[in-house]
């Protein structure tokens, strides 16, 4: 058991169980002491935690690369010693495009996700995602309960995913245990984390092979396809790019619509509004998002510099809270509350400037559709315990055990 | 004349489609997602100006400006 935290702008732990469960005052606390919090623990990062500082940092690539996006990092770096066959060596330094790059390779890399993730690309699958949710709700509509993370928010983004890289939709639970291998159980245990990411790659690789030998009609296929300055893109740029689809469009998206579920399952006002109001959907997703962001990423520093006074030396890490952010008085008026029809919402859930998230709308979507069609199967839902619900902590925070309950 | 206008900085614009769906019919993207305002921009009415204020407090990328020109 890690040493309890004391001081939390000088030593934050953000695996500690109060920071998981509640971490809200711990960022109100450290926003209004101080613009950069510190840590030695995990390895050692710094923290901002509000608006302004976040969105300059964000913005300023140069300083703060995202050529490593992962605080308690395990994963081997270029040129470390690894105990596996070289190949897998190589396999793992591909990294994960373009979340994991900086210019130049990161304009073109983007590029190759822009067009498959927008708006009207995006729609294609919306039909099928509102198919899912029903199927999803069928199972359990009848017996008056149901795990909202496990049975339903867990459920959808592995499957929309899969069917846009065309790969069995039954994998779903699989691709659920190594995402979170890596990207949550596996951020404090390098062997667990090592061994998901190794499946991942081997899985995607295979895919890969498949569809050189058989093309059909998915991103996989396209993305082989693409060309960059008349060359086709490397496959093993594709195999990063697929690795990361997985890994960023399955937890992210799952913990976002697990904790709208939360929300609205203690606030039937707003159960009652969306149910009359359709139309405040868009507005209604996007505040849920500010409240409830799930995702920290990280920057890694490329060279000494220095923020708002606070010296930072080159190889730093630095935790991009966006969600702390999204609660920063100075930006919206009464952070901590859900105001479904806020006005003035420039959220940087998803981030801000050039690593905007690329599955936005994707993600958007899929938050969308499955809460109408939840209200409208289930228009009265609640926790059956608000005590039993547990959350996950680091850097993707969302509700991992959520008993809800509807009916008599 | 001095007319109000909106614009988008394309530097600054990353594409986040909050404009877009904050204010219906004032922008359009492009297939990458980027935006820039539908037609010239102008501001004719007073809704027209109220909907461009909500796209510039809501663009996370403060890329959308109104400002005054000669029309
Ligand atoms: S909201 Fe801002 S960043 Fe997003 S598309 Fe519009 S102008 Fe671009």
């Amino acid at each position: 058991m890690a040493e309890p935290v004391g001081n939390w702008t000088a030593d934050y732990d953000i695996f500690s169980p109060e920071y998981v469960k509640d971490p809200f005052p711990i960022w109100d606390e450290i926003r209004g002491k101080c613009p950069i919090a510190h840590t030695e623990r995990w390895g050692g990062s710094f923290m901002p935690t509000r608006y302004e500082d976040l969105f300059n940092i964000a913005r300023d690539i140069e300083n703060f690369s995202s050529r490593n996006v992962l605080v308690a990092d395990v994963m081997p770096q270029p040129g470390e010693e690894l105990e596996e066959e070289p190949e897998m060596v190589e396999t793992y330094n591909v990294g994960a495009p373009p979340i994991t790059s900086d210019p130049p390779v990161h304009t073109w890399a983007r590029k190759l996700l822009l067009k498959p993730f927008s708006v009207t690309e995006v729609a294609e699958y919306e039909q099928e995602t509102r198919e899912l949710c029903n199927e999803l709700i069928d199972a359990f509509i009848d017996k008056g309960r149901a795990d909202g993370a496990v049975d339903y928010a867990q459920q959808i983004p592995p499957r929309v995913i899969a069917s846009m890289l065309g790969i069995p939709k039954d994998m779903t639970a699989t691709f659920t245990e190594w995402v979170r291998g890596f990207l949550e159980l596996g951020l404090t245990n390098p062997q667990l984390r090592q061994e998901s990411a190794r499946n991942i790659f081997m899985f995607m690789n295979d895919q890969i092979q498949e569809r050189k030998a058989k093309p059909g009609d998915d991103l996989i296929t396209r993305l082989l396809a693409e060309k960059v300055e008349g060359e086709p893109v490397p496959e093993s740029h594709v195999l990063g790019t697929c690795f990361l689809l997985l890994v960023a469009g399955i937890d992210t998206t799952w913990s976002s619509i697990g904790s709208a579920v939360w929300h609205l399952a203690q606030h039937p006002e707003d159960r009652k509004r969306l149910i009359e109001q359709p139309e405040l959907m868009p507005n209604a997703i996007e505040e849920l998002l500010r409240a409830y962001s799930p995702v920290t990423m990280a920057r890694y520093v490329a060279q000494d510099t220095e923020y708002a006074g606070c010296p930072i030396p080159e190889g730093s890490k630095v935790l991009m809270n966006f969600p702390a952010a999204n609660r920063d008085p100075k930006v919206f008026e009464d952070p901590d509350k859900v105001i479904l029809d806020r006005a003035k919402n420039p959220h940087i859930a998803f981030g801000v400037g050039i690593h905007r998230c690329a599955g936005s709308n994707l993600a958007r979507m899929e938050m969308k559709v499955s809460i109408e069609e939840l209200l409208k199967r289930i228009p009265n839902f609640k926790l059956e315990n608000p005590d039993v619900v547990t959350w996950a902590g680091g850097q993707v925070r969302g509700p991992r055990i959520m008993p809800i309950v509807w009916g008599s | 004349m001095k007319v109000q206008k909106v614009t988008v900085d394309s530097e600054k614009c990353q594409g986040h489609n909050r404009c877009y769906a904050m204010a219906p019919g004032m922008f359009k993207v492009d297939e990458l997602g980027y935006a820039t305002p539908r037609g010239d921009g102008v501001l004719k009415t007073p809704q027209d100006v109220e909907l461009a204020n909500r796209a510039v407090e809501n663009c996370p990328e403060r890329a959308i400006d109104i400002v005054e020109d000669e029309g």
